[in-house]
């Protein structure tokens, strides 16, 4: 891990707040998540406190603080998706894997997080698997699009 | 500048020879809507079949042409003719289209229309353009989206790419902010700020260096015109950009874009790289003594970045909070200097109007909101998508002559996204400017349009948006971060069908604070939701309240499931499709709801209307 970190910081010059969310992108990107121990190193290279670093990170929602699962679902929640329908399937979906968003579940199958809008309103309602989207969803279509991840 | 006649002549004899092919050529509508539809399994497919029947043809991938209902897209040039479009083409039609329409034995194909001249029938074949859904819009800032290759920078230049720049440089900077103040060009993120007056502030302002800012953070949910102009033609951007640029006198450029658009995030380090290559970027652009560069900056997730003093703050790498103003970013942006921000369709916009003249540009729109605006046409309506259509246009029109009108009794349009309200039927005939929108109650905002329906509850419209305004508020003033939590737990209470008739004052009054009291424009705008809907739909606000009833049944506690015995069939299709194992029952009988385990998703009620077998015996009181 801490040779992953290492080559991330070594692209960015030291000291220079303004690389800090490229730094966390980068890092997120690599490792699925920001750790502690990325956040310490970070730390250094920036000279910014670790509570400076994650009050930055958790303030835009694209961080996650946990190991996600072997696939992340991307609820879109966006306006087109609401009416039509998102919100009924993002609570099926939550009874069907048994999380809630920003949760991953406890065979480390899927992650779950809800996102603004992913900009494919005129399919809507779409979810988000890994980087593949699927459109006009339904949850009639839920069980069978899980079905297909292992 | 000579240099650059000889880059204009060889885009030029590509392109032609492009049109003039002696083989086929074939295109696939590559957007990311395009591809969440299909389209990257057609583009290897349109690949597979060329090499397994050794036809000789070119592939090419082109942006999101608009009707997205439509997609996946694929055109076919056959020598001698224009290009001919196919719809909703899958991997099977494909492989037939391709092998059979190319060796002249396809003549069964039906073509959906020809790129060819708008009016003109082509071997039996009308134009893609005479269709309702484009032929009452003007397309100018999405005239190359889905014609060009945007990954290859010739097809742009060949299509007058460029132009505009070479014309501003000639001229010189003030003549370029005259001609964009003369056009009445404003802003097109949605407060609608003249943009030549912002472009002279920041080159008036006292400062080195000067920056200018692309905000391509595109938050509003329901919203997609810049994704697909960025993914479609992201040299207009780019030009524009350039042109800003050179106006305002800055020496750096950010393109602030979210992160959730990685295809346009490609497609702009593909087109920022041969702009490179052509010394379109970089020092001494085309031997004029201007140098600019610009670098991407991926937006995180927020989406109060929206608003200019956040997104500087961000691109600081701070939280993304706004501050107070004045000082403007013109005159204190990044890092303390002048800084221009400008938002994609604006930026867009400008090429053209350099290119054509201002008096062309002010001759499209009303008196005071001039040109074309884009919008993203979606919701409960027949023909979703993205349209450009001139500024004063009617919402009647945009729904029901471009849209095809919603499959229910049309309800409401909303406008602005969260920023914006719900407008009634009562508006259908109001001409879409800034001004007349904002005398409604709502905003232009960056163009958003989401058609609703009967089947469609106002006061969960106005919840959903409460919720999202709350979530993002960032803080940092009372009125917004308290307020609009206030404000949702009121609208929370109303769907939960447990509030009184007084709480709809209390709640008008809360809005109108947190829209009085705020630091910025995300608090300013959040209630105007609750205003519109609480103004126009105040009828649905009391049936919750006093009939503890959801008139759409879409509030799940007001609402229960329930078997109808006599029509159910007993196909058990419900019992595939409830993620909780609520309903039971042997095949053949009637089933049996269990309301203790039901959490209400609608997945049984769904599949007993579409399914053949099933019985439509699921209802909802």
């Amino acid at each position: 891990m801490a040779d992953t970190i290492q080559s991330i910081l070594k692209k960015f010059r030291q000291n220079n707040q303004s690389f800090l969310i490229p730094i966390l992108q980068s890092v997120q990107e690599k490792e699925g998540f920001i750790s502690k121990a990325a956040t310490e190193r970070i730390s250094e290279h920036l000279r910014l406190s670790k509570s400076h670093i994650y009050g930055v990170a958790s303030f835009y929602s694209q961080f996650k603080f946990n190991p996600p699962g072997r696939h992340s679902i991307k609820m879109c929640l966006g306006t087109a998706c609401h009416v039509q329908g998102g919100d009924f399937l993002l609570h099926a979906l939550e009874a069907e894997i048994g999380i809630i968003p920003g949760e991953t579940s406890e065979d480390g199958k899927f992650d779950l997080d809800r996102v603004a809008c992913l900009g494919c309103c005129a399919l809507a309602p779409v979810l988000m698997i890994d980087n593949t989207i699927h459109s006009r969803m339904s949850v009639i279509k839920l069980k069978e699009t899980l079905e297909t991840y292992d | 500048m000579t240099e650059f006649k000889a880059i204009q002549k060889k885009a030029l004899q590509e392109w032609l020879s492009l049109q003039n092919s002696p083989y086929p050529i074939i295109y696939v509508g590559m957007g990311s809507c395009g591809i969440a539809s299909g389209a990257g399994e057609v583009w290897e497919q349109v690949h597979k079949t060329i090499k397994k029947e050794n036809i000789k043809a070119q592939v090419h991938k082109v942006g999101c042409i608009g009707p997205c209902y439509l997609e996946p897209f694929l055109d076919i040039q056959k020598p001698g003719l224009p290009r001919m479009s196919f719809n909703n083409v899958d991997v099977q039609r494909t492989g037939k289209l391709v092998s059979e329409f190319t060796n002249g034995t396809g003549s069964k194909h039906k073509p959906l229309g020809h790129l060819g001249p708008q009016g003109k029938q082509i071997n039996g074949t009308r134009s893609f353009w005479d269709q309702p859904m484009l032929k009452n819009q003007v397309r100018i800032v999405l005239r190359n989206c889905g014609i060009i290759n945007p990954e290859n920078i010739n097809h742009y230049i060949a299509r007058d790419g460029f132009k505009g720049l070479l014309k501003a440089l000639n001229h010189g900077p003030e003549v370029v902010i005259a001609e964009i103040k003369k056009s009445g060009l404003r802003g097109r993120g949605g407060a609608g700020f003249p943009t030549g007056l912002k472009w002279q502030l920041c080159r008036k302002a006292k400062g080195n260096p000067k920056y200018l800012i692309c905000n391509a953070d595109e938050g509003d949910p329901g919203a997609f015109m810049n994704r697909s102009l960025m993914e479609g033609d992201p040299f207009a951007l780019l030009e524009g950009m350039l042109i800003a640029a050179f106006a305002i006198g800055a020496d750096h450029g950010y393109i602030y874009i979210r992160a959730e658009y990685p295809l346009a995030i490609e497609r702009l380090k593909i087109a920022i790289q041969q702009m490179n290559d052509l010394e379109l970027l970089g020092d001494n652009i085309l031997d004029s003594g201007f140098s600019f560069d610009i670098r991407l900056k991926e937006g995180a997730g927020a989406f109060v970045c929206g608003e200019e003093t956040a997104l500087i703050a961000s691109i600081e790498g701070k939280r993304g909070m706004p501050r107070s103003r004045p000082p403007f970013p013109v005159t204190s942006g990044l890092n303390g200097n002048p800084t221009n921000i400008n938002n994609v369709e604006t930026l867009a916009t400008v090429p053209a109007i350099l290119r054509e003249g201002a008096d062309w540009f002010s001759g499209i729109g009303t008196e005071k909101s001039k040109g074309t605006k884009t919008f993203a046409l979606v919701g409960k309506i027949r023909r979703t998508g993205l349209i450009e259509v001139p500024m004063g246009t009617t919402l009647r029109k945009i729904i029901f002559d471009i849209g095809g009108g919603p499959l229910k009794p049309f309800k409401a349009v909303q406008t602005g996204g969260p920023s914006g309200g719900c407008l009634s039927e009562k508006f259908l005939d109001l001409p879409v400017d800034y001004d007349s929108l904002s005398q409604a109650g709502s905003i232009m905002g960056s163009g958003g349009l989401i058609i609703m329906d009967e089947n469609t509850c106002m006061v969960d419209v106005a919840k959903y948006f409460l919720r999202f305004t709350s979530n993002e508020s960032c803080g940092k003033c009372v009125p917004c971060r308290i307020g609009t939590s206030r404000i949702l737990e009121i609208l929370e209470k109303i769907t939960a069908g447990k509030a009184e008739v007084k709480d709809l004052e209390i709640l008008e009054k809360l809005a109108k604070s947190v829209k009085n009291g705020s630091l910025c424009g995300l608090g300013q705008t959040a209630p105007n939701p609750v205003l519109t809907t609480l103004k126009y739909f105040k009828d649905e606000f009391l049936e919750h309240i006093e009939n503890n009833r959801c008139p759409a049944a879409v509030c799940r506690d007001l609402v229960e499931y329930r078997v109808i015995a006599d029509k159910c069939t007993g196909c058990q299709k419900c019992v595939s499709v409830c993620p909780t194992g609520a309903i039971t029952g042997p095949r053949s009988e009637p089933h049996f709801l269990d309301l203790e385990k039901c959490i209400k998703c609608r997945a049984c009620y769904e599949i007993c209307r579409f399914d053949a077998i099933a019985g439509d015996a699921i209802e909802i009181v």
